[in-house]
């Protein structure tokens, strides 16, 4: 599957790699714990894990500038903890808590933070696609300099809207990276059921839109394509396309027995291609840091997650009156 | 310290399962990750992971148990090193548990229901001061300058939509505005509604105030889903954090002669939806003043528009910055006998009845009311209290129609002062037929109103 190889020598340094490290364990460990809280009943509806993917969205993030805007689909956990979103704002939301990013009413798949530009959260696969090109028309029509990641899987990568937006991000030049988290299976259903094209991102060439495809269990191989990505896309090219190759090793959401795939398959991945295990071995064969610095960050990250349990359980829950809020705006929230 | 591993909720219905088979045993080592159990939901066999490592104590729970609660302690894992004696203080006590949803708490907006109801206090300020000059303006024309003044005012404003520009609009609505705006501000899509009903709540998102024009709202309905779960919704789900202040508008309902799938009514739909809010202007100087109040309210507006109304021609006041606000019904006729509601081009049903029935000495109390959410009901129960008859008028289907709607109210809110059961005059309850007969005798018609009005005051 990998199309990319890991650059032979990583063109980042020491603190970097383990940044990566820490943020990727992070949304492993607070997805782990998502899980557990779901089983204790304390999360309800869907709950969709971002577990195997972690990569995806550190790398890009490494190569997000600041100002730079995020929208995905409903499996959205990792991109709130990879772009800074506070992991006990985020943890409250899933348990529907007045702590949540909003105030428990949106719940696992709709969460959004102006603060760092992550505008959702969003429930109906493939919708969010034209959403992410309408961010990046506003960042041309304001003239700001930025540019919009927008996810989408490659369940999505099927719908009729995500053509209807490359067309119109190719004629207008809209600073839009569109990365394809392709984990190879929409629900329960394979690529190779589904897709016409083994290489997604090649359908980009019938509306002139560049894309290549990239190992998204490698983080640097991430990084360094979304930074050819966002390069393009900032000089006024307009849209690029990434589709990165990974695998999630949990259920579609906690309710998939996940038969249509066999235990040896996920464990083959788990055992040989985790992105985590790719870092941390990177981290110790480079002498970058030893046994005893990464048990420090596992323990650090292990008391963010616990924090975030504990706040999650704790926070209470919105208050009644909540129920009839923000319906509609009195005022035009400013952008930030 | 030994933890208990609870049994788990695996599907968001869940409230027990069985242990269909235990994959561990007492004294098993697991690590995260490794399948424990296999267990049966209400929907599917489910592989049980083990979260933290340890190593498993003791089994609590028997493979092939049914009716398992959630979070019942199946099993007891120990830390690695810990004696089993540390299972054995654990597996009896009752596990935290979800808050259950307090249901019996009443939502804080309460039904109203008081006996003799004083009549509600209504904005009756006119639309324009006294003294105004007055034009004669089309509503095309009133349409276009309302657009055009607030995109003067406000450079995040901008229209797209299908030969919106260079075409200068497929009804002329945008006729000059590419001239005016230019390429950047007045911009032609592609045929592609739902894409750019996406990418236009996208740019809302991000700061921009879009209009949106559908040729005609018929093919909205490709892009409703960015309608409803995209625009209006995101507000709520975001606890206020951001929102899609916006205008889709377009004509809505039938036309001539142009068949089923280009002549349906949208309003009762729209107005179903919270989060939107839907305006049906009649008069020219209600297209302007709405359009304007349409473009600067932060919310996502539906302004459904009709192309029989686009050429009529109406007074318009003369103002620097006409506005007409949301939730303001106007009275454009008084009357003792009855009420009759309408909005859109239901209103020239609505007038040219009333007219007729004052010929038979009938006084009919004409009330338009131009937004249908937020809708001033509190005009329309003053009104019923007075005259105590009411009639509706609309050309969308009966089922679920805007009458409906406010016939409901009228009895809840004002029922001790009906003297008849209020009638709802609307389209016929089939597709529009292509035929010229056919299609006049599917809308609503100004002799059924007449005839409704007779029968509600029994003359």
């Amino acid at each position: 599957m990998a199309t990319r190889k890991a650059a032979k020598k990583p063109n980042v340094s020491a603190e970097e790699l383990k940044a990566y490290y820490k943020d990727m364990l992070l949304i492993r460990r607070f997805e782990e714990k998502a899980g557990q809280l779901y089983g204790m009943g304390l999360i309800g509806g869907f709950c969709h894990l971002y577990i195997g993917q972690e990569a995806v969205v550190v790398g890009l993030e490494a190569a997000a500038e600041e100002g730079d805007k995020r929208i995905t689909s409903y499996r959205d956990h990792g991109h709130m903890l990879a772009c800074g979103m506070d992991p006990n704002g985020v943890m409250a939301e899933l348990t529907g808590r007045e702590g949540g990013y909003s105030k428990g009413k949106g719940g696992s798949m709709h969460m959004f933070s102006k603060e760092k530009h992550f505008y959702g959260g969003h429930g109906i696969v493939a919708a969010q696609v034209p959403l992410g090109a309408g961010l990046s028309f506003a960042d041309k029509y304001l003239e700001n300099g930025r540019v919009t990641f927008t996810y989408f899987g490659d369940g999505a990568a099927n719908q009729g809207q995500v053509y209807e937006a490359f067309n119109m991000a190719a004629l207008w030049k809209l600073p839009c990276v569109f990365v394809i988290e392709n984990n190879q299976y929409a629900m329960g259903t394979s690529q190779q059921r589904s897709t016409s094209s083994a290489e997604i991102y090649e359908r980009g060439k019938a509306f002139g839109i560049p894309g290549e495809a990239v190992d998204g269990m490698d983080v640097l191989a991430v990084k360094a394509a979304g930074e050819t990505a966002v390069a393009h896309c900032r000089s006024g090219k307009g849209p690029y396309i990434l589709e990165i190759k990974t695998y999630r090793y949990r259920g579609h959401s906690m309710s998939d027995p996940a038969k249509y795939r066999t235990r040896e398959e996920v464990q083959k991945m788990r055992d040989e291609r985790d992105p985590i295990e790719a870092v941390r071995t990177l981290l110790l064969t480079g002498k970058h840091a030893t046994e005893d610095d990464l048990k420090a960050i596992d323990k650090e990250i292990k008391a963010v997650v616990n924090e975030s349990a504990e706040f999650a359980k704790t926070s209470p829950e919105p208050a009644l009156e909540e129920l009839w809020t923000d319906i509609y705006a009195t005022e035009v929230p400013q952008e930030a | 310290m030994a933890t208990e591993i609870l049994m788990p909720a695996l599907s968001p219905t869940m409230e027990e399962g069985t242990l269909a088979k235990w994959l561990v045993k007492e004294g098993d080592t697991v690590s995260s990750g490794d399948i424990m159990a296999e267990i049966e939901t209400d929907k599917a066999t489910m592989e049980f992971e083990a979260v933290d490592e340890g190593v498993i104590g003791k089994i609590l729970v028997a493979e092939g148990t049914e009716g398992v609660k959630v979070n019942t302690a199946i099993a007891v894992l120990l830390e690695e090193g810990e004696d089993a004696s540390a299972a054995d203080n654990l597996g009896g006590g009752t596990p935290e548990a979800a808050p259950a949803a307090a249901a019996s708490d009443e939502p804080a907006q309460a039904a109203a229901a008081s006996e003799a109801p004083a009549a509600p206090q209504t904005d009756t300020t006119p639309d324009w001061p006294e003294g105004t000059t007055l034009r004669q303006q089309t509503v095309r024309e009133a349409l276009r300058d309302g657009m055009a003044e607030e995109m003067r005012r406000d450079d995040t404003v901008f229209l797209m939509g299908e030969e919106v520009a260079e075409y200068q609009g497929a009804y002329k609505i945008s006729q000059g505005m590419l001239d005016e705006f230019g390429a950047k501000r007045i911009i032609d899509t592609p045929i592609t509604e739902h894409g750019f009903a996406g990418i236009a709540t996208g740019a809302a998102f991000g700061g921009l105030r879009p209009i949106v024009e559908f040729m005609t709202f018929n093919f909205a309905m490709q892009a409703i889903d960015h309608i409803i779960n995209s625009a209006a919704k995101t507000l709520y789900m975001s606890g206020g954090q951001m929102g899609a202040p916006m205008v889709f508008r377009g004509p809505n309902g039938a036309a001539a002669r142009v068949g089923a799938q280009h002549s349906q009514d949208y309003a009762a739909w729209y107005m179903q939806v919270p989060g939107l809010k839907v305006v049906m202007p009649y008069s020219a100087s209600d297209y302007k003043g709405l359009m304007k109040t349409a473009i600067r309210d932060p919310n996502p507006v539906i302004f459904l528009e009709n192309e029989i109304l686009y050429g009529r021609t109406f007074d318009v006041p003369e103002m620097d910055d006409y506005t007409v606000p949301f939730g303001k019904a106007r009275i454009w006729r008084e009357g003792t006998d009855v009420t009759i509601v309408s909005f859109g081009i239901g209103m020239q049903y609505a007038l040219e009845a009333a007219d007729k029935l004052a010929e038979d000495g009938i006084s009919a109390e004409v009330l338009d009311l131009r937004t249908l959410r937020p809708m001033d009901t509190g005009s329309i129960i003053k009104s019923v209290m007075k005259t105590n008859r009411c009639v509706t008028v609309e050309e969308g289907w009966p089922q679920g129609s805007v009458g409906n709607y406010i016939s409901s109210v009228i009895m809840q809110e004002a029922f001790d002062y009906l003297d008849a059961p209020v009638i709802n005059c609307t389209g016929k309850d089939v597709p529009m037929p292509y035929a010229a007969n056919l299609e006049k005798h599917a809308l609503v018609t100004t002799n059924e109103v007449i005839e409704a009005v007779k029968k509600v005051t029994y003359k």
